[in-house]
């Protein structure tokens, strides 16, 4: 028997195969994008008659009825100046200097009507059981807003670097090494505390009510 | 002299093309790499709103929450009021505790306490909506919660 020489593959077609799983794979992918607004929701706790009081004057309401209008302070506001209208009472810094309340790093207006010092101020969303969802989101993405633009302000003046840039490079894993990350978020820590988010949300009233 | 010149030809040289394989397959293990095939197939219609000032979401401890109108090929049987989505199924608000209970042990167990909802809620919808699903959060003690966007700006439009 003469040994034959087994004939090659003819491998022409590969390309073929491969490129047709490629566009399989290609029109299936979905690159995962989900982003979002991120909250903790107050825990469930027993009722208690204590109220706590805060003042009139720390106190930031705004409210968006059944048709999308906005009322900010009792007076009819656009979605778009109701950033730096959050920004002008955060960072007010009402108290007088010398106090306790004083705050230091506060740009604002000082003025005495409005907000004693970030720590005090509170923010306040009502919404009606018919505003939309679509709203309802732009709202509090302007007012996370109004605090980032804040926070960044702050973490530039101390440490040079903008305060969303590093926590988002935190999240997604661009910092290294453990003593890194945490002298980081030490650093973070301390930037949130000049501005702490204070996003209060009223159980939303039934239109008409 | 003329030695040289004899190699010229006129014609092209044709391209090699057997490293073309080589590329395709590279290109298709990258896609196979990055693929996750959709988990829940959608009853809901889920055009999520727009926000900029965005964190990212950690998927393997959420649960997914859509609530929205239920898409049109389903309108005929369950009419065109908003209804909630949880995994594959329309879930009542009465019942949103149970099936969510039910989610959550799917997560490794490690990560159950540190469950994170996530809420893909079309821009349609009302907050009232919202609000039921949140109130129903809060009894069963999952406090973090998401609101899913996508990328843009509601003012610049």
């Amino acid at each position: 028997m003469a040994r034959r020489a087994t004939p090659e593959v003819n491998a022409g077609s590969m390309a073929d195969i491969a490129f047709l799983l490629l566009i399989f794979f290609l029109v299936t992918t979905t690159i995962e994008k989900d982003k979002g607004i991120a909250r903790q929701l107050p825990p469930r706790e027993p009722p208690t008659d204590e109220q706590v009081k805060i003042k009139e004057k720390n106190l930031f309401i705004v409210n968006v009825n059944r048709s999308d209008q906005l009322l900010v302070e009792e007076k009819l506001m656009e979605l778009k100046d109701i950033r730096q209208a959050a920004i002008a009472f955060l960072d007010n810094g009402g108290a007088p200097s010398g106090t306790a309340e004083y705050c230091s790093y506060c740009k604002g207006n000082r003025n005495p009507e409005s907000s004693d010092n970030p720590d005090k101020a509170v923010i306040s969303v009502q919404n009606d059981r018919l505003t939309s969802y679509k709203m309802y989101i732009a709202v509090q993405n302007e007012l996370v807003a109004a605090y980032n633009f804040l926070r960044d302000r702050e973490s530039e003046r101390l440490y040079g670097w903008k305060f969303t840039e590093k926590s988002k490079d935190l999240d997604e894993g661009k910092i290294k090494g453990e003593a890194a990350k945490e002298a980081l978020q030490e650093k973070l820590e301390t930037v949130q505390k000049l501005f702490p988010q204070k996003l209060s949300e009223a159980e939303p009233k039934k239109s008409g009510q | 002299m003329s030695k040289f010149r004899k190699k010229k030809s006129n014609e092209l040289p044709a391209v090699n093309t057997a490293s073309l394989p080589d590329i395709v397959f590279m290109l298709l293990f990258f896609f196979m790499v990055v693929t996750v095939l959709r988990e829940d197939n959608l009853l809901v219609q889920n055009k999520l709103p727009k926000a900029d000032q965005v964190e990212k979401l950690k998927k393997d401890r959420s649960v997914y929450i859509y609530a929205g109108k239920p898409s049109s090929r389903y309108q005929e049987k369950y009419g065109s009021e908003a209804k909630i989505q949880i995994g594959d199924k329309y879930t009542d608000i009465t019942n949103i505790k149970f099936a969510l209970t039910e989610a959550r042990q799917k997560l490794l167990p490690e990560l159950q306490d540190k469950v994170m909802v996530a809420l893909k809620v079309d821009e349609d919808t009302n907050t009232g909506m919202v609000t039921d699903i949140k109130q129903e959060l809060r009894d069963l003690n999952m406090l973090k919660i998401i609101y899913i966007t996508t990328p843009g700006n509601e003012i610049s439009q």
